[in-house]
């Protein structure tokens, strides 16, 4: 059962085009569900950090739904919601708001005190201080835990299709399982730890994009 | 008219321990005051009640006459941590202030820019804080301060995390500037040498709970140099306030 690297290269040659149009249908889900789950993330974090009750009610609900098991409840949102890609893109999201809405929390709560007495000072007001120093501040953390997600969200896409629909690299693993092609498995799951790869290569390079200042503080501390 | 005028502050945490009793100070048009005492002697208290960050139980802070008791946003500060944002380009850092206050970007960083000669930041402007030595970054944060409220600067203890040299460099690039711009400053320190070095006046602060005990002033005219701390002169008035701190304890 175990194919030769020959082997998997043919599987390749083979069912390329079947591949592309499947990998499109996973990453459009995942990055539907990756958008949807910072987007959700991101505003859970903004409202958990601005009311303290409200931190304090949501956390533990947070934390415990992340104990469910990916896996159990694939099959049910399918139940609920069909086989087209609402599923998919909700179980993303379901997967990815957790490590965003931790981190951006933890990004905006480590700033330092006394810059925020400075800002005060300043006459700065919530909304200005969010903007010019808890917003840059979690910048770190936020791409930090996206790293993580962006892997995750192919994962669950991919798990997610193993449960039901007709597109997508989880259908076409399930097929080539089920018809015992292990040289075409080998293939399709190469593909999909490239993909993963490649995703967060690209997070990697819009990092450097969105803080240049990270720069310059790698460059320093080579030249020291 | 005095620029900033603390009058009978009375502040205490709990309501019950008194950390300043019946506090006058005066700052007078651009002069510059030190406010010297002992660590926990309640400096940086009367500092946060001026910045308006805590509210004094009684007395009021005037600000050319107008009472800013409990009203933030009329004077910044500077404190030994120049708390750039790391992530920001110093002239977005020195223009911050005025952001805040509602300028345009464009219009802010043309302001700030326009002083970085003179406070000795040539050519950093696009660089980021981490890329400036810490007495650069000092600069910086001074000169965002005095951006944000020209007529009157707190610093609490703005040179004291910096080694010796480079300490001595500030001070002479401070007494410099000080002559070119007029800034009524209150300065924090319990560096006796910067004290006498920098200021025209001298006010002690001491005692459980704090109180302003003595005023000495330095009638050595400015702009002073360098060498000023090396004079006979220079050691009389430490000797005298060295005497003056023993007997408050």
């Amino acid at each position: 059962m175990l194919p030769s690297p020959a082997d998997v290269i043919e599987a390749y040659k083979k069912d390329w085009q079947l591949m592309l149009s499947h990998t499109r249908v996973t990453l459009t889900e995942t990055f539907i569900g990756l958008s949807g789950g910072i987007i959700i993330g991101f505003l859970t974090a903004v409202i958990m950090d601005r009311f303290a009750f409200i931190r304090k009610m949501i956390y533990p609900l947070i934390v415990i739904s992340q104990t469910i098991p990916t896996i159990a409840i694939a099959p049910l949102l399918v139940i609920w919601l069909g086989y087209q890609m609402l599923p998919k893109i909700i179980l993303i999201i379901l997967v990815v708001f957790f490590p965003i809405t931790i981190s951006l929390l933890e990004g905006f709560s480590s700033v330092d005190n006394d810059t925020i007495r400075l800002m005060r000072s300043m006459g700065a007001n919530r909304l200005q201080i969010f903007r010019y120093v808890k917003l840059p501040n979690s910048l770190g953390h936020f791409f930090a835990s996206l790293k993580i997600s962006v892997s995750y969200a192919v994962v669950s896409a991919v798990v997610s299709e193993w449960i039901g629909g007709t597109d997508g690299l989880g259908c076409y693993m399930t097929r080539v399982r089920k018809s015992f092609s292990s040289d075409k498995m080998f293939a399709v799951i190469i593909l999909i730890s490239v993909i993963s790869l490649l995703l967060i290569w690209l997070t990697s390079i819009l990092q450097r994009a969105c803080m240049p200042w990270e720069k310059t503080k790698i460059k320093r501390s080579r030249s020291t | 008219m005095a620029a900033l005028e603390v009058r009978d502050v009375t502040f205490s945490y709990d309501g019950e321990t008194d950390v300043l009793r019946n506090i006058n100070l005066t700052l007078n048009d651009g002069e510059l005051v030190c406010l010297l005492g002992v660590s926990g002697g309640g400096k940086t208290t009367l500092f946060n009640i001026i910045a308006e960050l805590n509210r004094p139980q009684k007395g009021c802070v005037l600000l050319n006459g107008e009472d800013i008791t409990g009203k933030s946003g009329r004077i910044s500060y500077m404190l030994q941590k120049d708390m750039l944002l790391p992530y920001r380009t110093v002239e977005d850092n020195v223009a911050l202030p005025l952001i805040i206050k509602g300028m345009k970007k464009k219009e802010a960083r043309r302001r700030a820019v326009e002083l970085f000669d003179k406070f000795g930041l040539e050519s950093t402007q696009k660089k980021y804080p981490s890329e400036l030595s810490g007495g650069m970054r000092q600069r910086a944060a001074l000169l965002r301060t005095y951006l944000f409220s020209a007529d009157v600067a707190l610093l609490d203890e703005p040179f004291s995390a910096l080694d010796t040299l480079t300490k001595s460099d500030m001070h002479r690039w401070y007494l410099d500037i000080m002559s070119s711009i007029k800034l009524s400053t209150l300065f924090i320190t319990h560096d006796i040498d910067e004290a006498i070095l920098l200021s025209d006046r001298i006010c002690l602060l001491g005692g459980r709970p704090g109180a302003i005990t003595d005023e000495i002033i330095i009638k050595e005219p400015k702009p002073r140099s360098s060498d000023f701390n090396l004079t006979e002169e220079f050691l009389s008035y430490k000797r005298d306030i060295i005497s003056r701190i023993h007997s408050q304890s």
